[in-house]
């Protein structure tokens, strides 16, 4: 046991009792952590996507899809939710637009470097082969893209994963329910704020890691010899 | 339309923004199952023809016939899938095994896997790497081997027609060497009709059944045999641009087996030493070559025949180096000034065929 600094009412800084006590409560807010990453980085890369194909197509495009992505980013949540409350409520939809602003810019710029990186030779043997665009696409250009892409759904992931416990002040906020219920408290309560932070960055490193095994394993291609 | 596999009528390409076409109003035929080589300076609009016989590049005017159909008149894909293609960085896909990437024109065609499976074993052995490849990926094969692998995967739905665009530019000259040489090994198998685009026209000349040399802007200067293009150049850009030495070009193309031989200072393995020195006389050589029925047997210097009556009481010593029919004059030629004697043996295997020397060398090339 860690004693960081006595309380007065000398309790412990983290108190495993309460984790015991409330096992269910920390496991079921884990999942709506998940849900709003998960949820956050699927409608992301399903916008980016649909971006960075017309950045790739009209290439004009890209300059100011990366630069109003950009300024999106450079946004504090908090201003977000204030500016959107009004006509989102405060509540999923509202913290869902905010957390998808922000994969945006990651998740565009990697899609477009991704695409726009695969040789022109190779495209070329693709169309000399008798390939035609679409499928040109989703069998050529995307598995090639394809670690490109994942490292940056690895950055909005980790990303996202930490900006999810600002949701809290949504009423959502997955983990980071416990970090502002500990501060709420009328005697502050490290237990929860130590637990809703630890374990987001835990959090945060198994999906990084795991997006690590996906790209591993659908590159084979790139382990070499 | 003629025998020809692939023809090119009146085309043109001038691309956008463009003050000059990069290919203007050209038109030849290439017959079935050969070989023509597209060469010239660059900016001549060589690798742009041969890309417009795919549609890689869409002609301005003009049309185009690929085996009878009129390709400019296709859909792109479809055209394509009837024509191999390899093209000088390769572009091998590098996400997908050697099989996968041999396997590429029969999997968009829509062929079953087993098939497939069979085709790519067997294309793998037609350009000479292991079947043990097969499950590699591009990045762990070799520069060669790569390009090897770009021919199998353009030649695997068996099409008709092979385009290259400086297929060996960019591997190092004796890897060069030996992929022209397996180029035409496969080509006696497969007989396919190839356009095959380069700068260097040793490799045109190697290469090609006939030549088609471009000048800046796609204007064509000569088209023809490689032996008729060296012999008597159209114009002056075609002399220039095939260089100098044409007279040793052409000897490189012409074989020992094409020349009239001499049948030389030859006397049999029992002659007497006056019909040795007789022979010696006409020749005006210093030695004797000694023949059993066809056999080559030896030889016998001048001065060893004093003081015998029969040449075969005399110690033969033999030839160290002959030519054979297949050897290129070329190399005829340099055994003739390596010879201390000033010719070169012509041998099939044990055969003896006769002697080359320099005037008959020089004969062939003026003729």
């Amino acid at each position: 046991m860690m004693f960081l600094f006595a309380q007065a009412d000398q309790r412990p800084l983290f108190d495993w009792d309460w984790v015991g006590r409330n096992l269910d409560r920390i496991w079921e807010r884990t999942l709506e952590h998940l849900a709003l990453t998960g949820v956050a980085i699927g409608v992301g890369l399903l916008i980016s996507t649909l971006l960075a194909a017309a950045a790739v197509r009209w290439r004009g495009l890209y300059a100011p899809i990366a630069g109003v992505s950009g300024v999106l980013y450079t946004i504090p949540s908090l201003a977000v939710f204030a500016f959107l409350a009004p006509f989102t409520g405060l509540g999923f939809l509202t913290a869902e637009i905010a957390l998808v602003s922000y994969t945006v810019l990651i998740l565009v710029r990697n899609i477009y470097t991704g695409i726009t990186g695969v040789p022109a030779t190779v495209t070329e043997a693709a169309d000399g082969m008798g390939y035609r665009r679409v499928r040109r696409f989703f069998e050529i250009e995307l598995p090639l893209a394809a670690p490109v892409i994942i490292a940056g759904i690895r950055i909005a992931s980790v990303t996202v994963i930490g900006l999810v416990t600002v949701t809290s002040l949504l009423g959502q906020g997955g983990l980071g329910f416990f970090i502002l219920d500990g501060l709420r408290r009328s005697i502050l309560f490290p237990t929860e704020i130590i637990l809703g932070t630890v374990l987001s960055a835990v959090l945060a490193a198994i999906v990084d890691l795991g997006l690590l095994g996906v790209e591993r394993l659908i590159t084979p291609w790139r382990r070499g010899g | 339309m003629s025998d020809a596999m692939i023809a090119l009528e009146n085309i043109s390409k001038t691309f956008p923004g463009a003050a000059a076409p990069a290919v203007g109003d050209l038109s030849f035929e290439i017959p079935r199952g050969s070989i023509l080589t597209l060469v010239g300076p660059s900016g001549c609009g060589k690798t742009t023809t041969l890309k417009m016989i795919n549609r890689i590049i869409e002609p301005t005017s003009g049309r185009i016939w690929v085996d009878g159909r009129e390709a400019t008149a296709m859909e792109p894909h479809l055209l394509r899938r009837s024509i191999g293609y390899v093209i000088q960085q390769i572009g091998l896909f590098p996400h997908r095994t050697i099989a996968q990437n041999i396997g590429t024109v029969p999997e968009l065609l829509g062929w079953g896997a087993e098939r497939i499976e069979t085709r790519v074993e067997e294309l793998i052995g037609l350009v000479g790497l292991e079947a043990e490849m097969l499950g590699r990926y591009p990045s762990e094969l070799s520069g060669g081997q790569q390009q090897r692998v770009g021919v199998a995967r353009a030649l695997a739905a068996d099409p008709p027609v092979l385009l290259m665009d400086e297929p060996f530019g960019a591997v190092d000259p004796i890897v060069r060497g030996r992929l022209q040489e397996e180029l035409l090994e496969l080509q006696a198998k497969v007989q396919k009709t190839i356009v095959f685009v380069t700068h260097d026209i040793d490799e045109a000349i190697r290469l090609g059944d006939r030549i088609c040399i471009l000048n800046v802007g796609g204007v064509l200067e000569q088209i023809g045999p490689p032996v008729e293009i060296l012999s008597s150049p159209a114009n002056r850009f075609v002399e220039d641009f095939i260089g100098g030495e044409r007279g040793l070009k052409r000897l490189g193309l012409l074989t020992v087996g094409e020349a009239e031989l001499d049948s030389g200072p030859m006397v049999g393995p029992t002659a007497m030493v006056s019909d040795a020195r007789a022979a010696i006389a006409r020749y005006s050589t210093s030695w004797v070559g000694v023949v059993d029925d066809d056999r080559l047997l030896g030889w016998i210097g001048e001065s060893q025949l004093d003081g015998h009556t029969s040449v075969d009481e005399l110690e033969l010593q033999p030839f160290v180096q002959t030519v054979s029919p297949a050897d290129s004059l070329r190399a005829a030629l340099d055994l003739v000034v390596r010879s201390h004697e000033r010719v070169a043996v012509v041998c099939a295997g044990d055969r003896y065929l006769g002697i080359l020397d320099l005037d008959a060398i020089a004969g062939e090339v003026t003729e």
